[in-house]
C-alpha cells in the first residue's frame, strides 16, 4: 500500500521526507560538513576537487557548483543542510532563499516588507491566482 | 517541589540572533522586532527562573542525516554554542540542569514517551535566539536549560497532538521533581514561513494570529491541525509551530496571558510570541 504523502500538490515546495532523505544523503552530509572551517577553506580554493571526495551523483556535483538550489533540493537536498552552502558563500538566510523564487534579491526582500508571499493563489498545484 | 510557573513562546529567526550579534539591534527594521519583546524582558527578570525547559529544533548541527531522533533530552552540563557555517555565536555557553533533566528523561520515557538522551551536542540558533530575545546579551546566562529537541526537519514529524502530550508528561515529570525549582518551559519556533523552493517567502497573518488566539484558549482543538494544514497556509517551515503545543501542553487548560506581540517580517519569517503564566 502506498504511504501517505498528502504534500505532493503543493505549489513550488518539496518536502523532505524518508524516500528524499535517502536520495539526498551524501548531498547533505557534503553540505553539513561545511561547518567545519577547514572544510571551508578547501572547498572555497576548490569546489570541484572537495566535491569528487563525497559520493554524490553528478547531477547533484553540478547543481552545487551551479548554485541551484532548486536543483540541489530535487535531487534530495534539505534547506538546513545545504544553508550551510550559502553560509559558506557569505549569504543570508534571505539570500539563499531568495535565490530559489526566481526574483531578484532586492524584490524578495521587498516582498517580506510588504508582508510576504500571499498564500492566496499558493495552496494547490494548478489553483488560479 | 518544583513546579512550572510560565511559558513563553517565540520564533527563534538566525537572523535576530546576528542583528544582536553584530550590533544592529537599534536599526529601524530590527528595532520593530526586539521592541516586542521589550515587555517580556521586564517579566522574567521578575520571575528569576532557575530552569528553562526549552524546546527547540536542531538545523542540521548536532544531528546529521546518520541518527534523527523524534523527541530528544540534553541531559549534559553544558553546551556549546555551534558553528553553523559562519562560526559559532558570540554568546554565553549554555548550562545544563542535569538531575532535573535525567529526572524528566525518566518519568516521561515511563509514561511512554520514547524519548532519546543527549549527553553531549552543540546548540543551535534555534535554542540560542530565544535566550537572547528574553535575555540580551549578558556574561553568562541567568538560568539553566534543559535542551528538547523535536525533529521537525525529516517528515513524518510528530503531530501536534503528540506534542502536547508530551507536554502534559513533562508537567508530570516536573511536579515530582523534590527540589524546589521555579521552572519555565519555552516552545520555540514558527511562526509562518517557507525556506525553499519557488514558493519561498509564504507568510500567513490571519492563519498565525488565529493559531496565537487558539493557543491560549483552545490548546487541544488546536493540537488537531494536520501537518498539511501548517505546510499549505503556514509555509513548509512553519511545521515549527507544533513544538509551541509541548510547552502549551505543560501549563494548565486555563492560563493567564501576560503579553502577544507579532510582526513580519524578520528576514523569510512572521515574528509571534507570547508570554503565559499558570493560574
Amino acid at each position: 500500500m502506498a504511504l501517505d504523502k498528502p504534500y505532493l500538490d503543493v505549489p513550488g515546495t518539496t518536502i523532505f521526507d524518508a524516500e528524499q532523505a535517502q536520495k539526498g544523503y551524501h548531498l547533505n552530509m557534503f553540505a553539513m560538513s561545511l561547518m567545519k572551517a577547514p572544510n571551508r577553506d578547501r572547498f572555497r580554493a576548490d569546489n570541484s576537487a572537495y566535491l569528487n571526495e563525497w559520493p554524490m551523483t553528478q547531477n547533484q556535483k553540478e547543481a552545487v557548483l551551479a548554485r541551484d538550489y532548486n536543483r540541489m533540493i530535487a535531487s534530495g537536498g534539505n534547506i538546513y543542510f545545504l544553508a550551510k552552502i550559502f553560509s559558506c558563500d557569505g549569504l543570508s538566510f534571505q539570500q539563499g532563499a531568495a535565490s530559489m523564487t526566481g526574483m531578484t534579491q532586492e524584490q524578495y526582500a521587498q516582498m517580506m516588507l510588504n508582508g510576504g508571499r500571499s498564500p492566496e493563489g499558493n495552496r494547490y498545484l494548478g489553483e488560479k491566482k | 517541589m518544583a513546579r512550572i510557573t510560565a511559558a513563553v513562546t517565540t520564533s527563534h529567526v538566525p537572523a535576530i540572533g546576528a542583528a544582536l550579534d553584530n550590533g544592529k539591534s537599534h536599526e529601524p527594521y530590527w528595532q520593530k522586532v526586539f521592541a516586542g519583546y521589550a515587555k517580556s524582558k521586564e517579566w522574567i527578570a521578575e520571575q528569576k527562573p532557575d530552569v528553562v525547559i526549552l524546546v527547540y529544533n536542531d538545523h542540521a548541527t548536532a544531528f546529521s542525516l546518520d541518527i534523527v531522533p523524534t523527541f530528544a533530552i540534553g541531559c549534559a552540563a553544558s553546551y556549546q554554542p555551534a558553528d553553523e557555517g559562519w562560526g559559532p555565536r558570540p554568546v554565553p555557553v549554555v548550562e545544563g540542569h542535569p538531575a532535573l533533566a535525567t529526572h524528566i528523561a525518566h518519568s516521561v520515557i515511563q509514561q511512554d514517551f520514547d524519548l532519546t538522551i543527549v549527553n553531549k551536542m552543540d546548540v543551535d540558533h534555534g535554542l540560542t535566539v530565544p535566550l537572547s530575545v528574553m535575555f540580551g546579551q549578558p556574561e553568562a546566562w541567568p538560568v539553566k536549560v534543559i535542551p528538547i529537541a523535536v525533529n521537525v526537519v525529516l517528515y513524518p514529524v510528530p503531530s501536534g497532538a503528540r506534542c502536547l502530550a508530551l507536554g502534559r508528561a513533562i508537567r508530570k515529570a516536573v511536579d515530582t521533581f523534590d527540589e524546589d525549582l521555579n521552572v519555565q518551559i519555552w516552545g520555540t519556533g514558527g511562526m509562518s514561513h517557507q525556506l525553499q523552493g519557488p514558493r519561498a517567502g509564504l507568510i500567513n497573518q490571519e492563519w498565525d494570529n488565529r493559531f496565537l488566539d487558539r493557543f491560549v484558549n483552545d490548546p487541544v482543538g488546536l493540537s488537531e491541525i494536520p501537518h498539511i494544514e501548517y505546510v499549505r497556509e503556514a509555509g513548509s517551515e512553519g511545521i515549527e509551530l507544533v513544538m509551541w503545543l509541548i510547552a502549551r501542553g505543560a501549563l494548565n487548560a486555563q492560563v493567564k496571558p501576560i503579553h502577544r506581540f507579532y510582526h513580519v517580517p524578520a528576514s523569510n519569517t512572521a515574528v509571534g510570541h507570547l508570554v503565559l503564566e499558570n493560574t
